[in-house]
């Protein structure tokens, strides 16, 4: 993918959450809402090395997934604020996007729900001889979880064209990695259970892209189940659009060497010292993304709103 | 339930016959549990399969319940027909993640854009020392959760025709088989056909006292009416209820409004249980209906016992079913009749195997 587009998808991913912390405090989006901001390269970098028919499953954090994956941010906007053209019809919120157009999938907020759904959606592939890949991204905190030595375990088995893509952030919620797994590598995890694996700096998107790459075509050719560990920092509180650096759970050392490592500045900088990118192309890209968002709004606050008729509705297909 | 006819095949069988119907006409539907391909079978449920349909559609399973439940969920969404197997309905706890947030949920929370075609059979336990983590029946946990069908087929013919209704269903189905049922024979046809997911069988009918049962205390309840009928001459209805997830209340009450009487046979602990929802249900829609209260007939509210002797009395038996239908009526105990009617109901064996000749496995 061109370094604009992957630097406008990040830009993109950014501004919208943004606007969306911005406008949270009106009340009217009334879900909770997990952020990403910080840890867009990862999302841009692995969707970048995705064709239209590989498919994927996330998490709770999952805006820039789907976002990057080109799910409808109409469809996400209205979404949050409970309307009907929401991707869910205002059944899911924040935690729970779909857009099947593009092959995303499903995202649910139990940690681990959906892991072994995507080695599902691979084994299927598998089963049908289709040529796809199925995309997983879990955090750190998956780890813990035992369905996912169960997802591994399988995956590996059959053989299945899955990339695991973990996002290593250190903290569920307020709690550090230190305090909840013992002192080892999660890729040798990974390997442990037969998969290929890489490690890489998750807020370098160039770097994404390279591993996600070798990754998808080892996937797409038989080689297994395919796992990478990306390190990255979440600016913002666990859930909800505040910083909450005052509750002292991180340092500010720490904090301040999170925010310098943003993976949007970093890029902007090596593009402008290429030559590859102007102020003035960053300049256009501002202006139609804050158009695009402005409208998304309109389109979500003017949509049609949902029933509690309406709830009683599709228990059963 | 046991019809003259031209073939006679065991509820075993009959599963086992209609994964064969389903995996023939329908290439998505694949078959997978811990002993699918091995030489028990599953009970012979599963026998032969492999290798007709082969290791691309039929598989052993590592032992993650709740990882291979999520697997066949994604399995699902993405065009394929799992039919999952657990021995015991007490592995499928395992999976309660998976089966409850997402099996349950997807097509709702999804706002219909998916679906979930899952059948996951479960086997309830009983007997020969099955005890407190083997012979569960967990039909009224897994039925108080919208999204998910809940069937205990009873007949062979019911088996066969209940599970290719399931495997053809969008929706996830726990489809519970009583470890008891398996060796019954029952006229099935071998051809396919199609056996609805919420109705309810008469099984025996009569004016006096409604019986709804559910699976193996159907059985129970069809030997109770006939002893009253032929000791006593006291007819009852016996309704199999098969669905326990959308109770058919309409075919309870259709019957109530001739009998006046209720008793609810389930397979499972007193409190909470599927029998208790039904009698409210009852009672909300028809209590006008109702001479006198309803009656639950269940196990009672503890573990089940391993040791022999501690679970002589712990399952409730066609005499108890007949107990119950005669306090109701507050019928005369003290007679030649009812002393019939005890000889007739005397079980043929021990009480912890379903029959003489069973010798297993369990």
């Amino acid at each position: 993918m061109h370094h604009h587009a992957l630097y406008r998808s990040m830009l993109r991913i950014r501004r919208i959450e943004e606007a969306l912390a911005d406008r949270y405090a009106e009340q009217e989006m009334r879900c909770p809402m997990h952020l990403c901001i910080g840890q867009e390269a990862i999302a841009v970098g692995v969707c970048a090395a995705l064709s239209a028919s590989d498919v994927m499953f996330s998490n709770h954090r999952a805006h820039g997934h789907y976002l990057a994956k080109g799910g409808s941010l109409n469809a996400m906007v209205a979404e949050l604020y409970g309307r009907s053209t929401g991707c869910c019809g205002g059944r899911g919120g924040s935690m729970h996007l779909i857009d099947l157009d593009v092959g995303f999938m499903g995202a649910t907020p139990i940690v681990a729900g959906t892991v072994p759904l995507a080695v599902g959606a691979a084994w299927a592939a598998s089963l049908k001889k289709e040529k796809r890949v199925s995309v997983i991204f879990l955090g750190d905190g998956c780890f813990e979880e035992g369905v996912v030595h169960e997802s591994m375990n399988f995956a590996a088995l059959h053989k299945l064209p899955i990339v695991f893509v973990c996002e290593n952030n250190e903290f569920s919620v307020y709690t550090h990695l230190s305090e909840r797994q013992a002192k080892r590598p999660i890729y040798r995890i990974a390997e442990a259970h037969g998969l290929m694996t890489q490690v890489g700096n998750g807020n370098d998107v160039d770097e994404v892209l390279t591993l996600a790459k070798t990754a998808v075509q080892n996937a797409k050719h038989g080689k297994g189940p395919q796992f990478m560990e990306f390190s990255t920092y979440r600016w913002r509180e666990h859930c909800g659009p505040d910083f909450d650096d005052h509750l002292g759970y991180r340092t500010t050392q720490e904090i301040e060497i999170g925010l310098k490592d943003c993976p949007i500045a970093k890029y902007e900088q090596r593009l402008k010292q290429s030559n590859s990118l102007s102020q003035a192309d960053i300049d256009k890209y501002e202006v139609e993304i804050r158009e695009e968002v402005i409208k998304s709004f309109e389109f979500a606050l003017s949509s049609p709103k949902p029933t509690a008729m309406d709830a009683m509705e599709r228990v059963y297909a | 339930m046991h019809n003259a006819g031209s073939r006679d095949i065991t509820f075993a069988e009959a599963v086992r016959e209609g994964l064969d119907n389903a995996m023939e006409r329908d290439s998505r539907v694949i078959l997978i549990g811990e002993g699918v391909p091995d030489p028990k079978a599953i009970f012979n449920t599963t026998a032969g399969l492999r290798n007709k349909y082969g290791a691309q559609r039929v598989f052993d399973m590592p032992l993650a319940e709740n990882g291979l439940t999520g697997v066949c969920i994604g399995a699902a969404l993405s065009g394929m027909r799992p039919v999952m197997v657990h021995q015991r309905i007490d592995f499928a706890l395992l999976a309660i993640d998976q089966l409850i947030n997402n099996a349950a949920k997807w097509h709702y929370m999804f706002d219909g854009k998916a679906s979930v075609p899952l059948v996951v059979r479960v086997i309830v336990g009983r007997g020969w020392g099955q005890g407190p983590q083997h012979s569960q029946s967990l039909q009224a946990m897994f039925s108080l959760v919208p999204g998910l069908k809940v069937v205990m087929p009873t007949t062979a013919y019911d088996a066969k025709g209940m599970l290719l209704s399931a495997i053809e269903d969008d929706n996830p189905v726990m489809f519970i088989e009583h470890r008891w049922l398996h060796q019954i024979k029952d006229n099935v046809p071998e051809e396919s056909y199609r056996v609805p997911l919420d109705k309810a069988k008469i099984l025996h009918e009569g004016n006096k006292v409604t019986v709804a049962a559910f699976s193996y205390m159907a059985v129970e309840s069809l030997i109770a009416a006939k002893g009253l009928m032929a000791a006593m001459g006291i007819a009852v209805d016996v309704l199999d209820m098969r669905s326990v997830s959308q109770l058919d209340v309409a075919s309870v009450i259709d019957s109530v409004r001739k009998t006046g009487r209720l008793i609810v046979a389930d397979t499972a602990f007193r409190t909470g249980s599927i029998a208790g929802e039904l009698i409210a249900k009852v009672v909300e829609q028809a209590m006008d209906l109702l001479t006198t209260k309803p009656v639950r007939v269940a196990s009672p509210d503890h573990p089940t016992p391993t040791s022999h002797f501690m679970a002589e009395h712990y399952y409730p038996t066609p005499q108890t079913i007949a107990d119950a239908v005669l306090d109701m009526l507050g019928a005369d105990k003290n007679s030649d009749a009812y002393r019939k009617l005890c000889e007739l109901l005397q079980r043929d064996g021990p009480h912890d195997t379903p029959n003489r000749s069973f010798k297993g496995p369990f």
